[in-house]
């Protein structure tokens, strides 16, 4: 009896051949405008700039930007909204929101073929898990909308205002519903900017407010870049910003609205903690790792992305990860059986191979499966990075790509400490099928969200935020109504 | 040797059930469903086992096997005939120069509550018989209680009085409650020599699902990579559509891969699967949706 | 050439379908004038025994159906009712109200289902808990349905006190057996054709038509029944159904004066009434 330890012995032989998401019953303009006032208007500068596809490269439409003036068009209607928007009886406002979450429902195919090719990831994930959560997200924030005064005991709550809102690009329609929903149904009035390289699904959302019938000038959707939310951030008739993003710019938002009154929430960054220990459930902790560092191609905030496997497994882990990698599916973000679609940007896929060059001089030991890449567009294989340390820049700085850095560790109290050891406080995991030892660690681990025994999961109802670095304020749950309201 | 149970790999049901999830997420089209589609035809088991079956009706449903649908062309039959021992010497005449093997449930099937000497009397009658596999039933009150080493005592028993057929050990995995127990009970089944493991009687509710052949499956795994032996599986109750078993076929892929492809690892007990698999055959030649009306029921 | 008019019959609404009684029996419903609107099943009180059979069965199931859904299944009630409110505010004109008041109550019972339907993922915060105890255990206390709730609908506003009444019992994840208004009873079947069109289970919620005088004993005395509504101002019937509850403690619940129009109506606090609390320990130290 040989003892064969070669991996090639699983090797999947039956390739499951292309299965492409019909895309000829979407509809996607070649020319974009601002969503302002309850109309769709040219950018008064008349600059446009394009909207890519990331697994190919190609051109999807233009798009306007929005500058200083379009920005200030935008917030002026917000204003004005805002009035009677937040005389409307709860009851009211709830019947329009809850009709965003069906309209989002019924379009839901096409929001995610959308999403998918705009922001190059995998058809499966955006149509089984972001467009439903959105559209789960404006169903549970209606509900809230006359149930206020149950909100905050003791309290009467009062909508802010005039709020800006700043969303990023992993995950574009969801970030809208995050943000738009709990500010709609506490009253306030929006200006939405979404992220450059994914503009799409939130001008067809504007498409769906629109039909709504929500009033004109209540949500008000500003498309650009760098600038057009430098203008939303310093604009003095916002009354509240709310910013998902890189810690960078969070820091920089929080440095110039101090002093203004502004009220502000911020979603940054994270380094989460994925932890195993002996006693878990060892072949679901090693699909929890998929799940924490290759959903969405790691383009996640709160990704799993150090690894910390307890000694003792280490070996077995990493064995069964690997050939676990091997059956992922790196391809077109359309095709129904890729697990990994397209690096969202020529950007973002440099910032990673920067990173993966930093991991390999600093001696971390790589390891990629045999996967043939895509000609076209930016790819990045699922990538390891092993025996590296607390010390490393890579097991530091946040990559946002699908690239794992594993340590071990050997008892309970040292996996917390190093854990804990970073600026960032977003997320952490932890594998057991102990519960006084999962209890024990929820307690102790600094991090807004942490998942037992389960990674990455989401739900409206659910709160979601950071610590530290990672920011501040919650969203989703009951939580996620204190951002947008004042009390006397 | 009973295996050392105490330290097995513990199981989350959410998180299989997620994985899970994954494999019926695939999608199979075109040429690699009709290979996908073929290969699940290749792998059932064609079964009739009721307490009114006769001589004919076994003969009638032998026929079926060696000719699933004469019409079409180029598709593989079933891997084998499953019945009562009573009917191994009249199957194994009427399949005379087909490959297709005769497999006999025996220990007592479905309850294995009887004496050891009964079940491998019967367990010898079938082989004598002809029977070139036995499907035989784990005494899953023994497990529950805890004694292992009976359990693992008497598959190894039978797998003595198989002689040369093939012994599938049936743990019943709808009456072992959990997970963990279905690896447990994979455990002592392949050390003790089983050749298959296989999930059901299909005389109860709930028959295979993908949870626990999945937990079977890496069992199967972690076997292989401690002693470089393969064992077979064998979903059994419950696999009556072409969807439901190329779901089955993606989860082998992607954990066993292409070595347990074919139908000396891995068979689908199944009965009304065939016709199924027949009609999506024919619509994905033709392109058009099928009625039963078209294809034997034997 | 005039076209005459198919007329509906009155069934009653069990398990997802329309049985006539067990009894074969009947009493009939009259307008103002005298003339026959419908005639009604007279349910009996094996029909209530059979109803809670069945609310017991998918009791369980419905509980354990996610929170979001039946928030969703709920805003299609409010859906279907919406669509056929014509309907609803010709029948309940025709059992006897003001066109004004019929438009209003339908309405508003429109709304009602949009607002319970939102507190079905949000109660649960409310009214659950994470307890500081001294000792090294994780401890929350979380809410879950009394079971199967039996319900004396109000006699008046017979489509609006129905809904407010079980509405807030089916969110919190109840199956209810419901005695609907005695001299205004159409509305409730013409309602439970709305709950049939909307993907609520059969059996989450029952609606027999008949008599209190026959049938609250059955229901209140009923030992796999855990909770009785009885909406009314009868006191020598509240203090039998009293009495009666106390063979298996059932939870007992009281609408006296209400009208049903009032937002007072409209609380999280309906929901609790029909709800228990769960606490958990679970130790914390390695």
């Amino acid at each position: 009896m040989q003892k064969n330890k070669d991996k090639s012995m699983f090797k999947a032989s039956w390739s499951y051949n292309e299965a492409p998401e019909s895309t000829d019953h979407i509809q996607i303009k070649k020319k974009y405008d601002l969503y302002i006032n309850g109309k769709f208007s040219e950018p008064i500068k008349g600059k446009y700039f394009d909207t890519i596809n990331p697994s190919t490269n190609e051109k999807i439409a233009s798009v306007a930007e929005a500058t200083f003036e379009d920005v200030d068009a935008a917030v002026q209607a917000a204003k004005k909204a805002f009035e009677s928007w937040s005389k409307l009886t709860g009851k009211e406002r709830g019947k329009y929101i809850f009709r965003i979450a069906r309209l989002i429902q019924e379009r839901g195919r096409e929001f995610a073929v959308i999403e998918s090719l705009d922001g190059g990831k995998p058809i499966r994930e955006s149509r089984d898990i972001d467009i439903p959560l959105a559209a789960n997200h404006f169903f549970y924030y209606a509900g809230w909308a006359d149930k206020l005064a149950y909100a905050f005991p003791n309290r009467t709550p009062k909508p802010i205002g005039v709020v800006g809102q700043i969303i990023p690009w992993n995950f574009p329609l969801l970030m809208a519903a995050w943000k738009l929903a709990p500010a709609l149904a506490t009253g306030n009035t929006v200006v939405l900017k979404p992220a450059e390289t994914t503009p799409l699904t939130a001008l067809k959302l504007a498409e769906i407010i629109h039909e709504s019938g929500i009033p004109k000038g209540v949500v008000n959707i500003v498309t650009g870049a760098g600038e057009t939310g430098t203008a939303i951030v310093n604009h003095p008739d916002v009354d509240k910003i709310a910013f998902t993003g890189s810690t960078n710019v969070g820091k920089y938002i929080q440095k110039v609205t101090a002093g203004t009154g502004k009220k502000l929430t911020l979603e940054l960054g994270g380094k989460g903690a994925n932890i195993i220990f002996e006693d878990a459930a060892i072949d679901q902790a090693v699909e929890g790792i998929i799940n924490a560092i290759f959903f969405n191609q790691g383009h996640v905030c709160c990704a799993g992305s150090r690894l910390f496997v307890q000694e003792s497994v280490a070996n077995n882990v990493i064995e069964k990860l690997k050939s676990r990698m091997d059956t992922l599916i790196i391809g077109d973000p359309l095709d129904k059986n890729t697990d990994i679609g397209a690096i969202n940007s020529k950007k973002q896929l440099q910032t990673i191979e920067n990173y993966i060059k930093i991991g390999l001089n600093e001696g971390g030991e790589i390891y990629q499966p045999d996967c043939k890449l895509p000609k076209n567009g930016n790819w990045c294989a699922p990538t390891l990075f092993l025996n590296v340390s607390q010390s490393h820049r890579i097991v530091q700085e946040e990559i946002f790509g699908p690239v794992l850095a594993i340590q071990t560790f050997r008892t309970i109290d040292e996996v917390i400490e190093k854990a804990n050891n970073t600026p960032y406080g977003l997320s952490a995991g932890v594998w057991t099928q102990n519960g006084a030892k999962m209890f024990h660690l929820t307690q102790k681990l600094n991090a807004g969200v942490i998942w037992g025994n389960t990674f990455n999961k989401f739900d409206a109802a659910s709160p979601f935020g950071g610590t530290k670095e990672s920011g501040f304020g919650r969203e989703g749950g009951l939580h996620g109504l204190k951002p947008y309201v004042k009390f006397d | 040797m009973i295996p050392n149970l105490n330290n097995l790999p513990v199981y989350d049901t959410t998180g299989v059930n997620e994985r899970i999830a994954r494999f019926c997420t695939r999608s199979i089209k075109s040429s690699s469903k009709v290979e996908g589609l073929k290969l699940a035809l290749s792998m059932i088991d064609l079964t009739t086992l009721e307490g009114k079956d006769t001589i004919r009706k076994v003969q009638q449903l032998c026929y079926k096997a060696m000719h699933p649908h004469d019409t079409l062309k180029n598709i593989p039959t079933v891997a084998a005939i499953c019945v009562y021992p009573a009917f191994v010497k009249e199957a194994k005449k009427a399949l005379h120069g087909s490959d297709i093997h005769v497999a006999s449930v025996a220990t007592a099937f479905p309850s294995g509550q009887s004496s050891l000497e009964v079940k491998l009397l019967e367990t010898k009658f079938a082989v004598d018989q002809g029977a070139d596999e036995i499907d035989m039933v784990i005494s899953r009150g023994q497990f529950l209680a805890g004694n292992y080493q009976y359990v693992f005592d008497e598959i190894a028993a039978v797998k003595e009085a198989c002689g040369k057929a093939h012994l599938k050990v049936i743990l019943e995995t709808g009456e072992l409650d959990t997970l963990d127990n279905v690896r447990k009970a994979s455990e002592i089944a392949m050390y003790a020599g089983a050749d298959f493991i296989k999930t059901s009687t299909g005389k109860i509710q709930p028959a295979a699902t993908m949870p626990v052949t999945y937990v079977m499956l890496n069992a199967i795994k972690d076997y292989y990579l401690k002693t470089g032996k393969m064992i077979g599986m064998k979903p059994a109750g419950g696999i009556s559509t072409s969807k439901i078993a190329l779901q089955y076929l993606v989860m082998l892929n992607e954990v066993l891969g292409e070595k347990w492809m074919n139908k000396n690892y891995f068979r689908f007990g199944a009965s009304s699967l065939t016709n199924d698999i027949l009609m999506q055959l024919v619509k994905s030649e033709t392109g058009i949706y099928q009625s039963i009306n078209y294809f034997s029921k034997d | 050439m005039s076209r005459l008019n198919i007329q509906k019959t009155y069934k009653l609404y069990i398990g997802g379908k329309f049985p006539r009684t067990e009894s074969g029996r009947y009493f009939a419903i009259n307008d103002n004038k005298g003339n026959l609107i419908a005639n009604m099943c007279l349910a009996s009180r094996k029909d209530f025994r059979n109803s809670v059979v069945i609310a017991r069965n998918i009791q369980s199931s419905w509980a354990n159906t996610a929170a979001l859904n039946k928030g969703q299944i709920l805003y299609r009630v409010a859906e279907m009712l919406e669509g056929r409110k014509e309907q609803f505010i010709a029948e309940l004109i025709a059992q006897g109200e003001t066109p004004a008041n019929a438009k209003t109550e339908v309405l508003d019972a429109i709304d009602r289902l949009v607002y319970y339907a939102g507190w079905s993922d949000k109660y649960q915060q409310f009214f659950s808990a994470v307890n500081p105890v001294s000792s090294s255990h994780f401890n929350f206390s979380s809410v879950e349905p009394v079971g199967v709730v039996a319900v004396i609908a109000p006699e008046n506003q017979s489509l609006l006190g129905l809904i407010s009444v079980i509405a807030p019992a089916i969110v919190g994840g109840n199956t209810v057996v419901v005695l609907a208004s005695e001299t205004k009873p159409l509305t409730a079947i013409s309602f439970a054709e709305v709950l049939n069109s909307s993907d609520v289970p059969g059996g989450v919620v029952n609606i027999l038509t008949g008599k209190r005088a026959e049938l609250a004993g059955q229901m209140a005395s009923h030992m796999d029944v855990n909770s009785i509504i009885y909406c009314g101002i009868d006191e020598k019937l509240i203090k039998s159904i009293g009495e009666l509850a106390s063979l298996n403690v059932k939870r007992t619940i009281f609408y006296k004066k209400h009208d049903w129009t009032n937002e007072v109506c409209e609380s999280p606090y309906l929901i609790e009434k029909t709800q228990e609390v769960k606490t958990t320990w679970h130790p914390t130290e390695i």
